[in-house]
């Protein structure tokens, strides 16, 4: 059975995709800052799906250790989802540049640093996928969130552009752009319950298009619609709302 | 998030703030940041009892930390649902113990309301197979049981979630050879005969019966009795016995009977009615039938609730001791009279049960859905003093509008219940705008701990 890698397992949304994937019979890897909080995720999947699982120490900040961390996992994963990321507080980080230094690097410089590595560690074996999630933040700047939307249009261009060059070394690369979905990091806005999506229907909709090798999704579906239209908005227009 | 919740009566809605968690971590620290919280599981009381200013939503909270095959002890979080529980166990030959009549509701709920099934007489409640549990309480993290910290233990179950908010569950499964129910079903002429039937049939594991509450006459309580066991393997039929732990594909279930939605309609109501017999024209009719069907016949219809309209509804709840059953009748006949009430209402006996706070005891217990409008619960009050009067009591999980002297004279351990809720949860922090409606003395913060 292939076994996936799960960056920054601890969360609502990786929660469903460790699911979604074993309930496929893929063994898991989980890495998360805090291990220990990944113990009952573990045995979960365990016995829900009958597949293996273990769970290892990752801090996306530490790029330092990403390349020991890599080559220590108890066997290379055939996947990689990247899904870690950090929203952080757009006001905050105006002015203080810890915070904003923490969202660039949490979802732009960290994401690229571990992924760096499962790249070379692909194209060298000339088989395997890496998944990364991005954001519909990405595609547009907005004064409400352009720290966290910035790092996420950085990722989603690496992303591209490393689909180009690891398909050349057969090895696939998708880019997963969510709108709103129902998790921790939202927990704190009121959101319209028709746009936002559960965990698990994000999960669905990622194991479903990389099955299909898909380069690059919105989840749900029409968030690729509602984005055309943002994106279309002449910008001497779109910087007099206040979005 | 903030945002307007109600349980599934949609009576009461309250605007507030809603929280979730996945790990430990998260929990404590909302615990500790908040004044005011409330545990909430899937929302399937009818009324209030899971409702706060501050919610905190256990539905994330979902994982399973054990199960062992062999023994059948299973071992969760406090936010896993009936169902997921189900996915897992039956294809492993187990069942949940204790099953009320929806599987879309949490094993904290399960135990914070301390479920009763159609097994009671037989089987007791939840809390009958629970080995322990742990409960982040006023006083932090504990592990409770029916031999340790046993105060606490007792108080959480049927606790409604005052004692704090339960995170982890261990508990018995029940071995089952296949996934099917062995039924029967028994038309009753009027009250009088199904209680007899009830106490010919009290040797099945599950019974329960539908009431026609708007007959007259002879036919008053004319109701249908439904028993059932587990389904040995040599009682399925060749195809059902290819795959026994396996329920057949979903949409083939069929529905025994269309409830919701002509509730409110005296008129589809008797059109109904006459249907629902016409259909079942023989007296006994026994078949082999999927659990699904036998245990869940509402779940087929996805928030039948909703039938009601946006008032909302309360369902009524109660239980009178063996010795009263006579009140029954008593109590039938108001609310036939009167003709608020649901045309349909679940009648059930209980068997003994020693605790402290659970709803059951020794007795009859029958519900039915009152739509809310206007002079509704002046008449439930009335309803209520009768139920006291034959000295019965209202379930808690149910409940959206009791006066509170009602439950302090109904409930024998009330206060006993209240002081350990105080030792526990010294100040209140954990209350539901049920336990503030029913005047809880929550105690002070400094003068228990
Ligand atoms: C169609 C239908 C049929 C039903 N049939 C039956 C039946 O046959 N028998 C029966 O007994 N009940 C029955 N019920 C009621 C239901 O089983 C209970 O109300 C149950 O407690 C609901 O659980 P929940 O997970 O939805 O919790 P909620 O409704 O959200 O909460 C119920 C109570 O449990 C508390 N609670 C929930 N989780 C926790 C936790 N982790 N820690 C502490 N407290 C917690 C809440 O504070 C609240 O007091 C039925 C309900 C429906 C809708
Ligand atoms: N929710 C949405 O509406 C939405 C929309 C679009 C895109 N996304 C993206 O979807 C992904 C998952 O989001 P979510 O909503 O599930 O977010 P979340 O609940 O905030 O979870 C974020 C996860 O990232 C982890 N993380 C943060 N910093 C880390 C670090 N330095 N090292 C390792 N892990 C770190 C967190 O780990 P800890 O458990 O250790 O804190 C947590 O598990 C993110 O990339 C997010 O940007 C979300």
């Amino acid at each position: 059975m292939p076994t996936v890698l799960i960056l920054g397992a601890g969360s609502d949304m990786a929660v469903a995709i460790a699911r979604r994937y074993a309930s496929a019979g893929y063994t898991l890897q989980l890495a998360a800052r805090n291990p220990a909080q990944l113990h009952a995720l573990e045995q979960d999947l365990r016995i829900r799906h009958q597949v293996a699982a273990t769970s290892h120490a990752f801090d996306a900040l530490n790029f330092d250790s990403h390349l020991s961390f890599y080559q220590s996992l108890p066997a290379q994963p055939d996947l990689v989802i990247c899904v870690f990321g950090y929203l952080g507080d757009q006001e905050k980080g105006q002015s203080d540049w810890q915070e904003a230094s923490r969202i660039l690097h949490t979802n732009y410089t960290g994401a690229v640093s571990i992924l760096n590595v499962a790249a070379e560690a692909m194209a060298a074996r000339k088989n395997g996928m890496i998944i990364g999630i991005s954001s519909v933040a990405g595609d547009r700047g907005r004064m409400s969130n352009y720290l966290y939307g910035s790092a996420k249009a950085g990722f989603t261009a690496y992303l591209s552009g490393l689909r180009n060059r690891l398909f050349h070394a057969g090895v696939h690369v998708m880019t997963v752009q969510p709108g709103f979905v129902d998790t921790q990091m939202t927990q704190h806005l009121t959101l319209p319950p028709l746009l936002t999506a559960k965990p698990a229907e994000v999960a669905n909709d990622i194991f479903k298009a990389a099955g299909k090798k898909k380069n690059a999704i919105y989840t749900k579906w029409f968030w690729r619609y509602i984005m055309l239209i943002i994106k279309s908005i002449p910008e001497f227009m779109f910087k007099k709302l206040k979005l | 998030m903030r945002k307007q919740l109600s349980n599934w009566g949609n009576y009461p809605a309250l605007d507030c703030e809603e929280a979730a968690f996945s790990v430990d971590e998260q929990l404590q620290q909302y615990v500790d940041s908040h004044e005011h919280i409330i545990a909430r599981g899937n929302g399937r009381c009818y009324g209030d009892a899971s409702l706060g200013e501050h919610s905190i939503s256990t539905l994330r909270y979902d994982k399973v930390l054990a199960f062992d095959e062999a023994t059948g002890e299973f071992e969760c979080q406090s936010g896993i649902t009936l169902d997921q529980v189900l996915d897992i166990t039956v294809p492993k030959g187990w069942f949940l113990p204790v099953t009320p009549g929806t599987k879309f509701i949490t094993i904290g709920g399960a135990v914070a309301s301390d479920v009763h099934g159609k097994n009671h007489h037989a089987e007791g409640s939840f809390s009958n197979h629970i080995i322990s549990m742990q409960v982040l309480t006023g006083k932090g993290l504990l592990t409770c049981s029916p031999t340790q910290e046993t105060d606490l233990f007792w108080a959480t179950c049927g606790g409604m979630g005052l004692t704090g908010v339960i995170t982890t569950v261990k508990f018995r499964l029940k071995k089952i050879e296949t996934a099917y129910i062995k039924q029967k079903q028994i038309k009753a002429k009027n009250l009088d005969e199904v209680i007899r039937l009830f106490d010919e049939h009290k040797h099945y594991t599950y019974s329960m019966a539908w009431i026609d509450c708007l007959q007259k006459g002879d036919s008053f309580g004319r109701s249908i009795l439904i028993v059932g066991e587990h389904a040995k393997e040599n009682e399925l039929n060749d195809k059902q016995r290819q795959a026994p732990l396996t329920l057949p594909a979903k949409g083939k279930l069929t529905v025994p009977f269309n409830l919701p939605g002509f509730v409110l309609n005296n008129f589809t109501v008797k059109t109904f009615n006459a249907l629902y017999y016409a259909k079942n024209y023989k007296r006994v009719i026994e078949n082999v039938v999927p659990y699904e069907p036998f245990f869940y016949p509402l779940d087929a219809i996805h928030h039948w609730n909703r039938g009601y309209g946006k008032d909302g509804f309360v369902q009524y709840q109660f239980v009178l001791p063996l010795e009263h059953k006579d009140g029954l009748a008593a109590i039938l006949h108001r609310i036939g009279e009167k003709g608020w009430g649901s045309f349909l209402a679940v009648l059930k006996v209980f068997g003994h049960q020693d605790d402290l706070i659970s709803f059951p005891m020794e007795g009859y217990t029958l519900a039915l859905d009152f739509p809310v409008r206007k002079g509704l619960f002046p008449f439930l009050d009335e309803l209520d003093a009768l139920v006291l009067e034959y000295g019965g009591r209202l379930y808690l999980s149910k409940d959206a509008r009791m006066q509170q002297e009602v439950f302090w004279n109904s409930y024998p351990n009330a206060r006993k219940f209240e002081r350990i809720v105080q030792a526990y949860n010294p100040g209140g922090k954990f209350r539901s705008i049920q336990s503030d409606r029913l005047q809880f003395n929550y105690g002070s913060n400094n003068s228990n701990s």
